[in-house]
Protein backbone atom coordinates (compact mmCIF):
# COMPACT_ATOMS: atom_id res chain seq x y z
CA UNK A 1 0.00 0.00 0.00
CA UNK A 2 1.18 3.48 -0.80
CA UNK A 3 2.09 5.61 2.23
CA UNK A 4 -0.45 8.31 3.00
CA UNK A 5 2.18 10.73 4.27
CA UNK A 6 5.93 11.14 4.09
CA UNK A 7 6.15 12.25 7.72
CA UNK A 8 5.12 9.05 9.42
CA UNK A 9 7.60 7.59 11.96
CA UNK A 10 7.91 4.01 13.01
CA UNK A 11 7.43 3.75 16.77
CA UNK A 12 10.02 1.65 18.58
CA UNK A 13 8.99 -0.05 21.78
CA UNK A 14 12.48 0.17 23.27
CA UNK A 15 13.03 -0.44 26.97
CA UNK A 16 13.82 2.76 28.97
CA UNK A 17 17.10 3.11 30.87
CA UNK A 18 17.18 3.67 34.66
CA UNK A 19 17.73 7.44 34.30
CA UNK A 20 14.79 7.74 31.98
CA UNK A 21 12.64 5.62 34.26
CA UNK A 22 13.01 7.84 37.34
CA UNK A 23 11.82 10.92 35.27
CA UNK A 24 13.64 13.41 37.54
CA UNK A 25 16.15 14.70 34.93
CA UNK A 26 13.30 15.30 32.48
CA UNK A 27 11.24 17.15 35.11
CA UNK A 28 14.24 19.30 36.10
CA UNK A 29 14.88 20.07 32.45
CA UNK A 30 11.32 21.23 32.03
CA UNK A 31 11.44 23.39 35.15
CA UNK A 32 14.66 25.01 33.94
CA UNK A 33 12.92 26.10 30.77
CA UNK A 34 10.05 27.56 32.80
CA UNK A 35 12.46 29.34 35.14
CA UNK A 36 14.34 30.90 32.25
CA UNK A 37 11.13 32.58 31.09
CA UNK A 38 10.80 34.47 34.41
CA UNK A 39 13.74 36.63 33.44
CA UNK A 40 12.74 37.24 29.84
CA UNK A 41 10.94 40.36 28.59
CA UNK A 42 7.18 40.00 28.99
CA UNK A 43 5.18 39.78 25.76
CA UNK A 44 1.84 40.58 27.37
CA UNK A 45 0.66 44.01 28.47
CA UNK A 46 -1.78 45.07 31.18
CA UNK A 47 -4.51 45.92 28.68
CA UNK A 48 -6.89 48.53 30.07
CA UNK A 49 -4.10 50.51 31.75
CA UNK A 50 -1.54 49.93 29.07
CA UNK A 51 -2.40 50.14 25.38
CA UNK A 52 -0.43 49.27 22.32
CA UNK A 53 0.28 51.90 19.73
CA UNK A 54 -2.07 51.85 16.74
CA UNK A 55 -0.80 52.02 13.19
CA UNK A 56 -1.70 55.40 11.67
CA UNK A 57 -3.93 53.71 9.12
CA UNK A 58 -5.35 51.03 11.39
CA UNK A 59 -8.56 49.62 9.91
CA UNK A 60 -11.18 49.68 12.62
CA UNK A 61 -14.73 50.94 12.96
CA UNK A 62 -16.17 52.73 9.92
CA UNK A 63 -17.23 56.35 9.80
CA UNK A 64 -19.52 58.09 7.33
CA UNK A 65 -18.04 61.54 6.86
CA UNK A 66 -19.81 64.86 6.60
CA UNK A 67 -18.48 67.63 4.39
CA UNK A 68 -17.21 70.98 5.65
CA UNK A 69 -20.78 72.31 5.90
CA UNK A 70 -22.01 69.34 7.88
CA UNK A 71 -23.91 67.61 5.08
CA UNK A 72 -23.56 63.85 4.65
CA UNK A 73 -21.22 62.96 1.84
CA UNK A 74 -22.71 59.53 1.11
CA UNK A 75 -24.99 59.41 -1.94
CA UNK A 76 -25.91 55.71 -1.64
CA UNK A 77 -24.30 54.84 -4.96
CA UNK A 78 -23.82 51.27 -3.79
CA UNK A 79 -20.21 50.90 -4.90
CA UNK A 80 -19.01 50.02 -1.39
CA UNK A 81 -21.63 47.28 -1.20
CA UNK A 82 -20.46 45.89 -4.54
CA UNK A 83 -16.80 46.11 -3.55
CA UNK A 84 -17.39 44.45 -0.16
CA UNK A 85 -16.06 40.87 -0.33
CA UNK A 86 -17.95 39.90 2.82
CA UNK A 87 -21.24 41.43 1.66
CA UNK A 88 -21.55 43.27 4.93
CA UNK A 89 -22.97 46.53 3.60
CA UNK A 90 -26.62 47.18 2.73
CA UNK A 91 -28.32 50.44 1.97
CA UNK A 92 -31.59 52.00 0.93
CA UNK A 93 -31.47 55.24 -1.01
CA UNK A 94 -33.89 58.13 -0.81
CA UNK A 95 -34.40 61.44 -2.53
CA UNK A 96 -33.52 64.65 -0.75
CA UNK A 97 -36.48 66.88 -0.12
CA UNK A 98 -36.57 70.64 -0.22
CA UNK A 99 -35.08 72.14 2.91
CA UNK A 100 -32.75 69.23 3.57
CA UNK A 101 -29.86 70.71 1.60
CA UNK A 102 -27.87 71.27 4.77
CA UNK A 103 -28.25 67.63 5.79
CA UNK A 104 -27.35 65.84 2.57
CA UNK A 105 -24.78 66.93 0.05
CA UNK A 106 -26.52 65.68 -3.09
CA UNK A 107 -30.06 64.96 -4.20
CA UNK A 108 -29.76 61.30 -3.35
CA UNK A 109 -28.75 60.04 0.07
CA UNK A 110 -28.71 56.85 2.10
CA UNK A 111 -31.86 56.57 4.15
CA UNK A 112 -30.67 53.32 5.69
CA UNK A 113 -27.01 52.39 5.71
CA UNK A 114 -26.02 49.30 7.61
CA UNK A 115 -22.74 47.48 8.10
CA UNK A 116 -22.83 44.08 9.73
CA UNK A 117 -19.71 44.15 11.87
CA UNK A 118 -19.80 40.38 12.28
CA UNK A 119 -19.47 39.94 8.54
CA UNK A 120 -17.01 42.78 7.99
CA UNK A 121 -13.40 41.68 7.57
CA UNK A 122 -12.01 45.25 7.81
CA UNK A 123 -10.25 45.02 4.47
CA UNK A 124 -10.89 48.66 3.57
CA UNK A 125 -12.18 47.99 0.06
CA UNK A 126 -15.30 50.09 0.75
CA UNK A 127 -13.07 53.02 1.54
CA UNK A 128 -11.18 52.45 -1.68
CA UNK A 129 -14.33 52.13 -3.79
CA UNK A 130 -16.06 55.24 -2.46
CA UNK A 131 -16.21 57.94 -5.16
CA UNK A 132 -17.47 60.56 -2.74
CA UNK A 133 -14.92 60.13 0.05
CA UNK A 134 -17.76 59.35 2.40
CA UNK A 135 -16.73 56.13 4.10
CA UNK A 136 -13.49 55.70 5.97
CA UNK A 137 -12.15 53.16 8.41
CA UNK A 138 -10.88 54.65 11.66
CA UNK A 139 -8.57 53.63 14.49
CA UNK A 140 -11.54 53.01 16.77
CA UNK A 141 -12.36 49.47 17.85
CA UNK A 142 -15.75 47.90 17.26
CA UNK A 143 -17.30 47.42 20.68
CA UNK A 144 -18.62 44.07 21.80
CA UNK A 145 -22.22 43.30 22.45
CA UNK A 146 -24.37 40.63 24.07
CA UNK A 147 -26.64 40.08 21.06
CA UNK A 148 -25.99 39.70 17.35
CA UNK A 149 -28.42 42.50 16.48
CA UNK A 150 -26.11 44.98 18.20
CA UNK A 151 -23.42 44.35 15.63
CA UNK A 152 -25.48 45.63 12.73
CA UNK A 153 -24.42 49.23 12.85
CA UNK A 154 -26.82 51.72 11.29
CA UNK A 155 -26.40 55.36 10.51
CA UNK A 156 -26.72 56.29 14.18
CA UNK A 157 -23.38 54.64 14.89
CA UNK A 158 -21.65 55.29 11.57
CA UNK A 159 -22.28 58.92 10.70
CA UNK A 160 -19.88 61.27 12.44
CA UNK A 161 -21.29 63.93 14.78
CA UNK A 162 -22.45 67.26 13.35
CA UNK A 163 -20.40 69.15 15.95
CA UNK A 164 -17.21 70.35 14.25
CA UNK A 165 -15.04 69.61 17.29
CA UNK A 166 -16.25 66.03 17.49
CA UNK A 167 -15.59 65.20 13.84
CA UNK A 168 -13.39 62.20 13.22
CA UNK A 169 -10.06 63.05 11.68
CA UNK A 170 -9.15 60.81 8.76
CA UNK A 171 -6.49 63.07 7.25
CA UNK A 172 -3.77 60.63 8.31
CA UNK A 173 -5.30 57.99 6.05
CA UNK A 174 -4.71 60.12 3.00
CA UNK A 175 -1.12 60.26 1.89
CA UNK A 176 0.52 63.52 0.89
CA UNK A 177 0.37 62.47 -2.74
CA UNK A 178 -3.39 61.87 -2.60
CA UNK A 179 -4.07 65.17 -0.87
CA UNK A 180 -2.00 67.00 -3.49
CA UNK A 181 -3.72 65.11 -6.31
CA UNK A 182 -7.13 66.26 -5.15
CA UNK A 183 -6.21 69.93 -5.21
CA UNK A 184 -5.66 69.82 -8.95
CA UNK A 185 -8.52 71.47 -10.90
CA UNK A 186 -8.43 68.68 -13.48
CA UNK A 187 -9.65 66.21 -10.91
CA UNK A 188 -12.28 68.50 -9.49
CA UNK A 189 -15.18 66.59 -11.05
CA UNK A 190 -15.95 65.09 -7.67
CA UNK A 191 -16.93 68.47 -6.35
CA UNK A 192 -20.50 69.68 -6.32
CA UNK A 193 -21.05 72.62 -8.60
CA UNK A 194 -23.06 75.27 -6.84
CA UNK A 195 -22.04 78.25 -8.90
CA UNK A 196 -24.02 78.78 -12.07
CA UNK A 197 -22.28 79.55 -15.34
CA UNK A 198 -23.09 83.25 -15.32
CA UNK A 199 -22.32 83.96 -11.69
CA UNK B 1 -25.33 45.96 -54.39
CA UNK B 2 -22.09 47.56 -53.25
CA UNK B 3 -18.92 45.93 -52.03
CA UNK B 4 -17.22 47.72 -49.15
CA UNK B 5 -14.18 46.90 -47.04
CA UNK B 6 -14.38 47.93 -43.41
CA UNK B 7 -11.29 47.34 -41.27
CA UNK B 8 -10.08 44.84 -43.84
CA UNK B 9 -13.33 42.84 -43.83
CA UNK B 10 -15.21 42.77 -47.12
CA UNK B 11 -19.01 42.79 -47.15
CA UNK B 12 -21.65 43.21 -49.81
CA UNK B 13 -24.55 45.47 -48.86
CA UNK B 14 -27.53 46.94 -50.73
CA UNK B 15 -27.06 50.36 -52.32
CA UNK B 16 -27.90 53.27 -50.06
CA UNK B 17 -26.86 51.50 -46.86
CA UNK B 18 -24.90 53.75 -44.54
CA UNK B 19 -21.34 52.86 -43.51
CA UNK B 20 -22.52 52.42 -39.93
CA UNK B 21 -25.18 49.89 -40.87
CA UNK B 22 -22.74 48.01 -43.11
CA UNK B 23 -20.28 47.87 -40.20
CA UNK B 24 -23.04 46.67 -37.88
CA UNK B 25 -23.69 43.79 -40.29
CA UNK B 26 -20.10 42.71 -39.65
CA UNK B 27 -20.57 43.41 -35.97
CA UNK B 28 -18.15 43.38 -33.06
CA UNK B 29 -15.56 46.11 -32.71
CA UNK B 30 -15.88 46.99 -36.39
CA UNK B 31 -19.17 48.76 -35.73
CA UNK B 32 -18.43 52.32 -34.61
CA UNK B 33 -20.21 53.50 -31.46
CA UNK B 34 -23.17 55.81 -31.99
CA UNK B 35 -24.73 58.05 -29.40
CA UNK B 36 -27.41 59.77 -31.47
CA UNK B 37 -28.17 57.50 -34.45
CA UNK B 38 -31.08 55.12 -33.87
CA UNK B 39 -31.99 52.73 -36.66
CA UNK B 40 -35.55 52.35 -35.36
CA UNK B 41 -36.26 56.06 -35.67
CA UNK B 42 -36.16 58.25 -38.76
CA UNK B 43 -34.00 61.32 -39.18
CA UNK B 44 -31.63 60.45 -36.36
CA UNK B 45 -27.86 60.73 -36.49
CA UNK B 46 -25.35 63.37 -37.37
CA UNK B 47 -25.29 65.20 -34.04
CA UNK B 48 -22.84 63.45 -31.78
CA UNK B 49 -19.93 62.66 -34.15
CA UNK B 50 -18.89 59.55 -32.20
CA UNK B 51 -19.27 57.36 -35.28
CA UNK B 52 -16.56 59.17 -37.28
CA UNK B 53 -14.64 56.88 -39.64
CA UNK B 54 -11.92 57.33 -42.23
CA UNK B 55 -12.72 56.63 -45.86
CA UNK B 56 -9.42 55.54 -47.38
CA UNK B 57 -10.88 55.06 -50.87
CA UNK B 58 -14.14 56.65 -52.04
CA UNK B 59 -15.23 54.12 -54.67
CA UNK B 60 -13.96 52.00 -57.56
CA UNK B 61 -14.59 54.82 -60.02
CA UNK B 62 -12.97 57.47 -57.90
CA UNK B 63 -10.55 55.83 -55.45
CA UNK B 64 -9.35 59.07 -53.88
CA UNK B 65 -9.70 59.13 -50.07
CA UNK B 66 -12.21 61.51 -48.55
CA UNK B 67 -10.40 64.62 -47.28
CA UNK B 68 -11.86 64.52 -43.76
CA UNK B 69 -13.28 61.93 -41.42
CA UNK B 70 -16.95 61.29 -42.18
CA UNK B 71 -19.92 60.47 -39.97
CA UNK B 72 -20.65 56.84 -40.76
CA UNK B 73 -24.31 57.05 -39.68
CA UNK B 74 -25.30 59.32 -42.56
CA UNK B 75 -22.75 58.54 -45.27
CA UNK B 76 -24.00 55.96 -47.77
CA UNK B 77 -21.60 53.32 -49.05
CA UNK B 78 -20.32 53.19 -52.60
CA UNK B 79 -19.02 50.22 -54.54
CA UNK B 80 -15.34 49.66 -53.78
CA UNK B 81 -15.26 51.91 -50.72
CA UNK B 82 -12.50 51.21 -48.20
CA UNK B 83 -13.31 52.30 -44.65
CA UNK B 84 -11.09 52.33 -41.58
CA UNK B 85 -12.55 52.38 -38.11
CA UNK B 86 -10.54 50.73 -35.34
CA UNK B 87 -7.51 50.28 -37.61
CA UNK B 88 -7.03 54.01 -38.08
CA UNK B 89 -5.23 55.88 -35.26
CA UNK B 90 -6.64 59.10 -36.69
CA UNK B 91 -10.20 57.90 -36.04
CA UNK B 92 -9.41 56.78 -32.50
CA UNK B 93 -7.79 60.14 -31.77
CA UNK B 94 -10.79 62.01 -33.18
CA UNK B 95 -13.19 59.86 -31.17
CA UNK B 96 -11.24 60.60 -28.04
CA UNK B 97 -11.74 64.27 -28.76
CA UNK B 98 -15.46 63.77 -29.34
CA UNK B 99 -15.81 61.99 -26.00
CA UNK B 100 -14.03 64.87 -24.34
CA UNK B 101 -16.48 67.28 -25.95
CA UNK B 102 -19.48 65.20 -24.87
CA UNK B 103 -18.17 65.16 -21.31
CA UNK B 104 -17.46 68.89 -21.11
CA UNK B 105 -20.90 69.69 -19.76
CA UNK B 106 -21.77 66.27 -18.41
CA UNK B 107 -21.98 66.50 -14.63
CA UNK B 108 -20.38 63.07 -13.98
CA UNK B 109 -22.85 62.43 -11.22
CA UNK B 110 -22.84 58.69 -11.94
CA UNK B 111 -23.05 57.83 -8.21
CA UNK B 112 -26.54 59.32 -8.06
CA UNK B 113 -27.62 58.59 -11.64
CA UNK B 114 -30.05 55.72 -12.21
CA UNK B 115 -28.63 55.10 -15.68
CA UNK B 116 -25.17 54.25 -14.31
CA UNK B 117 -24.30 50.72 -15.33
CA UNK B 118 -26.34 50.75 -18.53
CA UNK B 119 -25.19 54.15 -19.73
CA UNK B 120 -23.72 54.40 -23.21
CA UNK B 121 -21.72 57.49 -22.35
CA UNK B 122 -20.14 55.65 -19.45
CA UNK B 123 -19.10 52.81 -21.77
CA UNK B 124 -17.84 55.25 -24.36
CA UNK B 125 -15.88 57.26 -21.83
CA UNK B 126 -14.37 54.09 -20.44
CA UNK B 127 -13.31 52.85 -23.86
CA UNK B 128 -12.13 56.01 -25.53
CA UNK B 129 -12.10 58.80 -23.01
CA UNK B 130 -9.52 60.49 -20.90
CA UNK B 131 -9.59 60.10 -17.16
CA UNK B 132 -9.37 63.84 -16.61
CA UNK B 133 -10.87 66.97 -18.05
CA UNK B 134 -9.03 69.97 -19.46
CA UNK B 135 -12.09 72.17 -19.09
CA UNK B 136 -11.75 74.65 -16.27
CA UNK B 137 -15.09 76.45 -16.36
CA UNK B 138 -18.31 75.60 -14.60
CA UNK B 139 -20.69 73.16 -16.18
CA UNK B 140 -24.13 73.99 -17.60
CA UNK B 141 -26.85 74.44 -15.05
CA UNK B 142 -30.60 74.38 -15.60
CA UNK B 143 -33.71 75.06 -13.66
CA UNK B 144 -35.29 71.72 -12.77
CA UNK B 145 -38.31 71.08 -14.98
CA UNK B 146 -40.99 68.67 -13.84
CA UNK B 147 -42.29 66.64 -16.78
CA UNK B 148 -44.67 64.42 -14.88
CA UNK B 149 -44.59 61.72 -12.26
CA UNK B 150 -43.48 58.95 -14.62
CA UNK B 151 -40.48 60.39 -16.40
CA UNK B 152 -37.67 62.33 -14.78
CA UNK B 153 -35.73 64.85 -16.80
CA UNK B 154 -32.26 65.75 -15.58
CA UNK B 155 -31.18 68.29 -18.12
CA UNK B 156 -27.57 68.62 -16.96
CA UNK B 157 -26.84 65.06 -18.10
CA UNK B 158 -28.26 65.54 -21.61
CA UNK B 159 -25.90 65.29 -24.57
CA UNK B 160 -28.50 66.62 -27.04
CA UNK B 161 -28.74 63.51 -29.23
CA UNK B 162 -32.35 64.39 -30.23
CA UNK B 163 -33.45 60.74 -29.97
CA UNK B 164 -36.25 61.55 -27.54
CA UNK B 165 -37.46 64.35 -29.78
CA UNK B 166 -37.74 61.87 -32.65
CA UNK B 167 -39.67 59.47 -30.43
CA UNK B 168 -42.07 62.26 -29.58
CA UNK B 169 -42.42 63.11 -33.26
CA UNK B 170 -42.75 59.64 -34.69
CA UNK B 171 -44.34 57.51 -31.98
CA UNK B 172 -46.76 59.87 -30.32
CA UNK B 173 -49.46 61.73 -32.21
CA UNK B 174 -49.03 65.06 -30.51
CA UNK B 175 -45.54 66.32 -29.95
CA UNK B 176 -45.29 67.94 -26.55
CA UNK B 177 -41.58 68.18 -26.07
CA UNK B 178 -38.59 69.27 -28.05
CA UNK B 179 -35.34 71.16 -27.96
CA UNK B 180 -35.58 74.80 -26.96
CA UNK B 181 -32.98 77.52 -27.48
CA UNK B 182 -29.75 77.15 -29.34
CA UNK B 183 -26.09 76.33 -28.89
CA UNK B 184 -24.75 76.23 -25.38
CA UNK B 185 -28.12 76.88 -23.75
CA UNK B 186 -30.12 74.36 -25.82
CA UNK B 187 -32.23 72.08 -23.67
CA UNK B 188 -34.85 69.37 -23.86
CA UNK B 189 -38.07 70.84 -22.61
CA UNK B 190 -41.81 70.41 -22.78
CA UNK B 191 -43.65 73.35 -24.23
CA UNK B 192 -45.00 75.49 -21.38
CA UNK B 193 -44.17 72.58 -19.11
CA UNK B 194 -46.84 70.28 -20.48
CA UNK B 195 -47.14 66.86 -18.96
CA UNK B 196 -45.99 64.15 -21.34
CA UNK B 197 -49.22 62.18 -21.37
CA UNK B 198 -49.10 60.07 -24.51
CA UNK B 199 -49.27 56.29 -24.28
CA UNK B 200 -45.86 55.78 -25.80
CA UNK B 201 -44.01 58.68 -24.22
CA UNK B 202 -42.19 56.32 -21.82
CA UNK B 203 -40.00 55.11 -24.66
CA UNK B 204 -37.89 58.24 -24.38
CA UNK B 205 -36.39 56.57 -21.30
CA UNK B 206 -35.14 53.62 -23.33
CA UNK B 207 -33.79 55.62 -26.23
CA UNK B 208 -31.91 58.08 -24.05
CA UNK B 209 -28.25 57.04 -24.16
CA UNK B 210 -27.47 58.85 -20.91
CA UNK B 211 -29.35 59.46 -17.67
CA UNK B 212 -31.16 62.59 -18.81
CA UNK B 213 -34.51 60.82 -19.08
CA UNK B 214 -35.02 58.15 -16.45
CA UNK B 215 -37.90 56.15 -15.04
CA UNK B 216 -39.32 58.06 -12.09
CA UNK B 217 -41.02 54.96 -10.70
CA UNK B 218 -37.57 53.37 -10.40
CA UNK B 219 -35.86 56.50 -9.16
CA UNK B 220 -33.28 55.68 -6.48
CA UNK B 221 -35.00 52.34 -5.76
CA UNK B 222 -31.91 50.28 -6.46
CA UNK B 223 -28.80 50.21 -8.58
CA UNK B 224 -29.08 48.50 -11.93
CA UNK B 225 -26.49 45.84 -11.06
CA UNK B 226 -28.57 44.76 -8.07
CA UNK B 227 -31.70 43.98 -10.08
CA UNK B 228 -32.20 40.86 -12.16
CA UNK B 229 -33.60 41.30 -15.67
CA UNK B 230 -36.07 38.73 -17.02
CA UNK B 231 -37.71 38.55 -20.43
CA UNK B 232 -41.47 38.66 -19.97
CA UNK B 233 -44.60 39.29 -21.97
CA UNK B 234 -48.26 40.07 -21.40
CA UNK B 235 -51.37 40.62 -23.46
CA UNK B 236 -51.52 44.29 -24.19
CA UNK B 237 -54.02 45.96 -26.49
CA UNK B 238 -51.82 48.95 -27.14
CA UNK B 239 -48.40 47.42 -27.73
CA UNK B 240 -46.68 44.09 -28.36
CA UNK B 241 -46.38 43.49 -24.62
CA UNK B 242 -42.84 42.12 -24.88
CA UNK B 243 -40.60 43.62 -22.24
CA UNK B 244 -37.89 43.10 -19.67
CA UNK B 245 -38.90 43.12 -16.03
CA UNK B 246 -36.21 43.96 -13.50
CA UNK B 247 -36.55 42.03 -10.26
CA UNK B 248 -35.17 42.72 -6.84
CA UNK B 249 -36.14 39.74 -4.75
CA UNK B 250 -39.76 39.13 -5.64
CA UNK B 251 -40.53 42.71 -6.49
CA UNK B 252 -40.54 44.18 -10.00
CA UNK B 253 -38.82 47.52 -9.73
CA UNK B 254 -38.65 48.48 -13.38
CA UNK B 255 -40.03 47.49 -16.76
CA UNK B 256 -38.17 48.34 -19.93
CA UNK B 257 -38.34 47.45 -23.61
CA UNK B 258 -36.18 44.67 -25.04
CA UNK B 259 -33.03 45.72 -26.82
CA UNK B 260 -31.17 44.17 -29.73
CA UNK B 261 -27.40 43.68 -30.15
CA UNK B 262 -26.96 47.35 -31.10
CA UNK B 263 -28.64 48.32 -27.84
CA UNK B 264 -31.66 49.64 -29.68
CA UNK B 265 -35.23 48.94 -28.67
CA UNK B 266 -36.75 45.99 -30.54
CA UNK B 267 -40.39 46.87 -29.95
CA UNK B 268 -41.59 50.02 -28.30
CA UNK B 269 -43.85 49.39 -25.32
CA UNK B 270 -46.72 51.43 -23.94
CA UNK B 271 -46.78 53.38 -20.72
CA UNK B 272 -49.28 51.01 -19.10
CA UNK B 273 -46.84 48.09 -19.42
CA UNK B 274 -43.93 50.23 -18.37
CA UNK B 275 -45.24 52.08 -15.36
CA UNK B 276 -48.37 50.35 -14.08
CA UNK B 277 -47.74 46.62 -14.38
CA UNK B 278 -45.34 45.91 -11.58
CA UNK B 279 -46.65 42.64 -10.26
CA UNK B 280 -45.42 39.19 -11.23
CA UNK B 281 -49.06 38.22 -11.82
CA UNK B 282 -49.25 40.74 -14.68
CA UNK B 283 -46.48 39.07 -16.63
CA UNK B 284 -45.56 35.72 -18.15
CA UNK B 285 -41.88 35.26 -17.37
CA UNK B 286 -39.89 33.62 -20.16
CA UNK B 287 -36.21 33.49 -19.24
CA UNK B 288 -33.37 35.60 -17.87
CA UNK B 289 -32.48 38.39 -20.27
CA UNK B 290 -29.27 37.95 -22.19
CA UNK B 291 -26.67 40.40 -20.97
CA UNK B 292 -23.36 40.81 -22.72
CA UNK B 293 -20.41 39.45 -20.75
CA UNK B 294 -18.57 42.73 -21.09
CA UNK B 295 -21.34 44.68 -19.40
CA UNK B 296 -20.80 45.70 -15.79
CA UNK B 297 -24.25 44.37 -14.94
CA UNK B 298 -23.33 40.85 -16.12
CA UNK B 299 -21.93 40.16 -12.66
CA UNK B 300 -23.92 37.49 -10.79
CA UNK B 301 -26.22 37.15 -13.77
CA UNK B 302 -26.77 33.55 -14.80
CA UNK B 303 -28.60 32.61 -17.97
CA UNK B 304 -27.51 29.10 -18.78
CA UNK B 305 -28.12 27.01 -15.69
CA UNK B 306 -29.44 24.20 -17.85
CA UNK B 307 -26.30 24.18 -19.96
CA UNK B 308 -24.16 24.28 -16.85
CA UNK B 309 -25.84 21.15 -15.58
CA UNK B 310 -25.45 19.46 -18.93
CA UNK B 311 -21.80 20.37 -18.95
CA UNK B 312 -21.44 18.79 -15.56
CA UNK B 313 -23.11 15.57 -16.68
CA UNK B 314 -20.67 15.43 -19.55
CA UNK B 315 -17.78 15.59 -17.09
CA UNK B 316 -19.21 12.85 -14.93
CA UNK B 317 -19.25 10.49 -17.90
CA UNK B 318 -15.56 11.09 -18.47
CA UNK B 319 -14.56 9.71 -15.06
CA UNK B 320 -13.41 6.07 -14.86
CA UNK B 321 -16.19 3.62 -14.14
CA UNK B 322 -14.98 2.82 -10.62
CA UNK B 323 -15.42 6.50 -9.67
CA UNK B 324 -18.93 6.84 -11.08
CA UNK B 325 -21.57 7.75 -8.53
CA UNK B 326 -24.13 5.05 -8.03
CA UNK B 327 -27.12 5.49 -10.27
CA UNK B 328 -30.59 4.65 -9.16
Amino acid sequence: MQALTTRSKIAVNKKMTFMERIYIPAILGGMAITLRHFFKKKVTIQYPEQQREFAPIYRGHHVLKRDENGAERCTACGLCAVACPAEAITMVAAERKKGEEALYREEKYAEIYEINMLRCIFCGLCEEACPKEAIFLTDEMVLTDYARAGFVHGKDKLVEPMDKDKRIDVSKRQTKEVAEFKKHPEYAHNQVYTKSLKA
Amino acid sequence: MAKVTIDGIEIEVPDGTTILNAARMIGGKTAPPAMCYYSKLKQTGGYCRTCLVKVAAGSTKDPRPMPKLVVSCSTPVQDGMVVQNMTSPEVLEARKGVVEFLLINHPLDCPICDQAGECKLQDLGYEHGLEKTRYEFGRRKFEMIDIGDKIKLTMTRCILCYRCVRVAEQLTDKRVHGVMNRGDVAEISTYIQNIVGNDFSGNVIDVCPVGALTDRTFRFKSRIWNVKPMDAHRDCKKCCGKAIVWYQGEEILKVSARKDQNDEVENFICNECRFDKKKTADWVIEKPTHIDDKSVIAQNHYEHLKELKMGHAHLVKKLPESNQPEQK
